[in-house]
């Protein structure tokens, strides 16, 4: 990095906050390996990347919760390390979090004392956010959600922060309460504060900051004005280089069974291929006659070459072939380790029931947790992690004992915005390794953010197929009706007429 | 939306009702339970007078620390199952230090003890904070550690506690009805009222709450924790002191009932096990009732072994109900 000549690092003296070349790991997970983050005074600076590029570690990092292995960060041009986050406060450094940092059993007015908050100007900013004559004695408890957030800002905005982090804390509010948060947070680039923006929502970052400053695998790649059309940019920092789609995976010749009658269609490695369809159109008997939880009553299904008939779901893991399903607790043992979760298709394979290796199963389940970057220790419980994670260590299983073709099944349901995109950012990410990826959605907005090409599925039949670029929101619900497409149905109205 | 919320949040000024039963009702139920098994006593036994108050007193002055003891530490989000062992060490320490001794000497003593035992609960949190093992495990293995000391201290029961000193707490300095055993009670506000308001009192709260955002408040988690061993030590010491003067004997094995009576007494007087919720009054209240009803059982004749049973019996009928409380105001 050091070799890279910046002019910034000579003209920008206005440089408020300057973190550069930050190293952090657990254990074997590298969590940041030389991010760089340099935020001017008086400027709104967003903080982007996918799940696991190292956005936590770092917001953390600044704020004193964690201390960095190695790097430098510099506030007003001094050198600075915090040690604890009251005294990266003391600093004027706080952020606050898209789980708000109330206890929930001490009073409002208990939790300013706890943080020596000045109670007027937590007033002040308190009715800035739209929260007037707010009452002290409230329990967090039993407060909702979004006014959690609000107070856990004005909380934060009270001590007057020289540098405010904002850790995706629009995720949990509704659009007006976004708007106000927003308005404060440009009042302190007025006044010549900074603020550090996270979001996944790209279109909050575009209306809201100045610049942009993209992670990627714990490295910064990349800085970037989003206001000038660097949307795009940025999700192609954020993604890396994509991997061209190649061999075919999986082939499907006129798979029969129930509601399915009679589908063929054809899966690559390197891409994903969205299923989209209504509620109940075959979409469940494909996905289990694809998984070995069902037997087909015709058809073929035919993987690496081969024609393969799957009597067990143990069938079609042994053939590379596994499955995401909706409910990621369905698949997964909520009370016991990621470390366990991660090693059961792997104790099936190398020892069946034997002893268990556990020199062998901890490489490689340490070696899948480094690679999806699953933000915690493999001793946790899986009960403990947020949704997203636990949907991670789903795959994570998978990574660690081998395959190529991935089957998600509506990965996403119940789960908000925020985890989708980062579990649809994953999805993208294997395939652009090489696997291959049928993914079924019930939201079909949501069909363009993952998927390469999209096949229909309408009382049975594949009805349609189209790239992404072509599948919004409109084609694909013609077509999920059994419609013909805008473009056909032009085509034969003069016929018909 | 956002004057819904504004609006929902804020509520009228001044008193909540359903706020306040909410907070305080559990404690107020538990004061009327005590109330209600008072008048049923004196119906069981109309000559319940001083001499039966004071005994009463008596019984449950040993039982009210070890309950203290107990929710400092469950309050931090913790659980001490060695403040009967505690206890015993204090106890014993006292007799031997004590015995043939006058009563200066004894007060001496017993603040000396005060702050060995303070520490020894200071010890347990410290261990539980720097090893990272879980605090049911460090005081259980604790709880060995302080009962084999309390029986190399002292091998078997022995008589010997000054007599002066066995006044403080027998006698009834003022009126018959104020026994001291009740006065010595108001060393748990005189440092619990202090802690309640301080910044240290509210992170003791804090880290029995949610650890994560107490961390993110600023919050020095091991420090806390250390801080509510500690108390929680002190109070254990009371309690040791208290059965010296209560009893007259120094006994390395009487602790051993009060660990898990404290806890008891801790969940009938609504201290969350999960910590971060409750206070010190339901405590106290429910250590007078866990004390009358083998008294009870006595004055109708009845083995005040069934004691135990219809201990463990209220406990789950009281939590049951606490429980339906929930679930309705959630419906």
């Amino acid at each position: 990095m050091a070799a890279v000549p910046d002019d910034a690092s000579v003209a920008d003296s206005s440089a408020l906050l300057e973190a550069s070349g930050l190293i952090k790991s657990f254990g074997p997970v590298v969590a940041l390996r030389g991010a760089d983050l340099r935020v001017r005074g008086g400027e709104i600076h967003a903080l982007m990347g996918a799940n696991g590029a190292g956005k936590s570690t770092l917001v953390k990092i600044l704020t004193g919760a964690l201390t960095a292995d190695g790097g430098t960060i510099t506030l007003g041009g001094r050198p600075r390390t915090f040690h604890s986050t009251s005294e990266a406060r003391r600093a004027g450094l706080i952020c606050v979090y898209q789980d708000p940092s109330l206890l929930p059993d001490l009073t409002v007015l208990q939790n300013l004392k706890l943080t020596a908050t000045p109670i007027s100007l937590f007033r002040h900013y308190l009715a800035e956010l739209g929260l007037e004559g707010f009452d002290l004695q409230s329990l967090p408890r039993e407060l909702a959600r979004p006014t959690l957030s609000l107070l856990d800002l004005a909380r934060a905005l009270a001590i007057e922060p020289q540098l405010l982090l904002l850790d995706e804390i629009t995720a949990s509010l509704p659009a007006d309460l976004t708007v106000r948060v927003f308005n404060v947070a440009r009042q302190l680039r007025a006044e010549g504060r900074s603020v550090i923006f996270i979001s996944h929502r790209l279109a909050e970052v575009g209306a809201l900051c100045d610049r942009a400053t993209v992670l990627r695998d714990g490295k910064t790649v990349g800085v970037v004005e989003p206001a000038q059309g660097g949307e795009e940019r940025i999700v192609q920092l954020m993604l890396g280089p994509v991997a061209a789609t190649g061999a075919v995976s999986m082939e499907v010749r006129d798979l029969k069974a129930g509601m399915l009658s009679g589908v063929s269609f054809m899966l690559r490695f390197g891409e994903v291929l969205g299923v989209a369809a209504l509620e109940g159109q075959g979409q469940q008997e494909l996905f289990d006659c694809l998984a070995g939880v069902r037997r087909p009553e015709s058809g073929q299904i035919v993987v690496g070459g081969k024609a393969r008939v799957f009597r067990h779901p143990a069938d079609a893991i042994r053939a590379g072939v596994v499955l995401i399903p909706a409910d990621r607790l369905q698949a997964l043992l909520r009370q016991r380790s990621v470390r366990e979760n991660i090693a059961l298709p792997l104790v099936n394979r190398f020892s069946r029931w034997g002893p268990i290796n556990p020199r062998r199963e901890k490489r490689r389940v340490e070696s899948a947790v480094k690679r999806l970057q699953i933000d915690t220790r493999v001793q946790s419980e899986v009960r403990r992690l947020s949704g997203g994670n636990q949907q991670k260590v789903g795959i994570a299983r998978w990574l660690a004992s081998g395959f190529n073709t991935l089957l998600c099944f509506d990965p996403t349901r119940g789960i908000d915005i925020g985890t989708k995109r980062q579990i649809y950012g994953l999805v993208k990410e294997l395939a652009a390794n090489g696997s291959a990826v049928l993914l079924f959605t019930s939201e079909l907005p949501e069909i363009q953010l993952a998927c390469n090409r999209v096949i229909v599925l309408f009382g049975g039949e594949l009805v349609d197929e189209m790239p992404a670029s072509e599948a919004d929101e409109q084609a694909l619900l013609r077509a999920a009706h059994g419609l013909p497409s805008e473009a056909d149905a032009e085509q034969q109205a003069p016929e018909g007429a | 939306m956002a004057t819904s919320v504004a609006a929902k949040v804020s509520g009228p000024a001044g008193i909540n009702a359903g706020r306040a039963v909410r907070r305080y009702g559990w404690t107020v139920a538990v004061y009327v339970l005590f109330a209600t098994l008072m008048v049923a006593t004196l119906i069981v036994k109309p000559d319940f007078g001083a001499f039966e108050w004071n005994t009463l007193t008596l019984a449950a002055l040993p039982l009210a620390f070890a309950a203290a003891a107990q929710t400092m530490v469950v309050l931090s989000g913790g659980i001490d199952l060695s403040v009967g062992p505690l206890m015993a060490l204090a106890n014993v320490l006292a007799l031997r230090a004590t015995v043939g001794h006058d009563l200066r000497y004894s007060v001496g003593v017993a603040l000396l003890v005060l702050l060995e035992v303070t520490l020894a609960g200071a010890l347990n949190g410290a261990i539980i904070v720097l090893t990272r093992v879980p605090d049911i495990v460090v005081t259980l293995a604790m709880s060995f550690v302080w009962a084999g000391l309390a029986l190399l201290v002292l091998a078997k029961p022995t008589p010997g506690i000054p007599l002066d000193f066995q006044n403080l707490a027998q006698g009834s300095t003022f009126s018959p009805w104020v026994p001291n055993a009740l006065l010595l009670l108001l060393v748990i506000p005189l440092v619990w009222i202090p802690l309640r308001r301080s910044r240290a009192g509210l992170a003791i709260y804090a880290v029995g709450s949610d650890r994560n955002a107490a961390f993110r408040s600023g919050v020095n988690l091991g420090l806390s924790r250390v801080l509510a061993y500690a108390v929680g030590g002190f109070f254990a010491a009371c309690g040791g002191l208290a059965l010296s003067m209560t009893t007259g004997v120094g006994s390395p094995l009487a602790g051993t009932y009060y660990t898990l009576s404290g806890v008891s007494a801790i969940v009938l007087g609504g201290v969350s096990l999960a910590g971060g919720r409750g206070g010190m009054l339901g405590p106290l209240a429910a250590a007078y009732i866990l004390s009358l009803i083998p008294a009870v059982l006595i004055y109708l004749g009845i083995d005040p072994n069934y004691g135990q049973m219809i201990q463990g019996v209220l406990i789950v009928i009281v939590v049951m109900i606490g429980g339906i409380g929930t679930v309705l105001r959630r419906a």
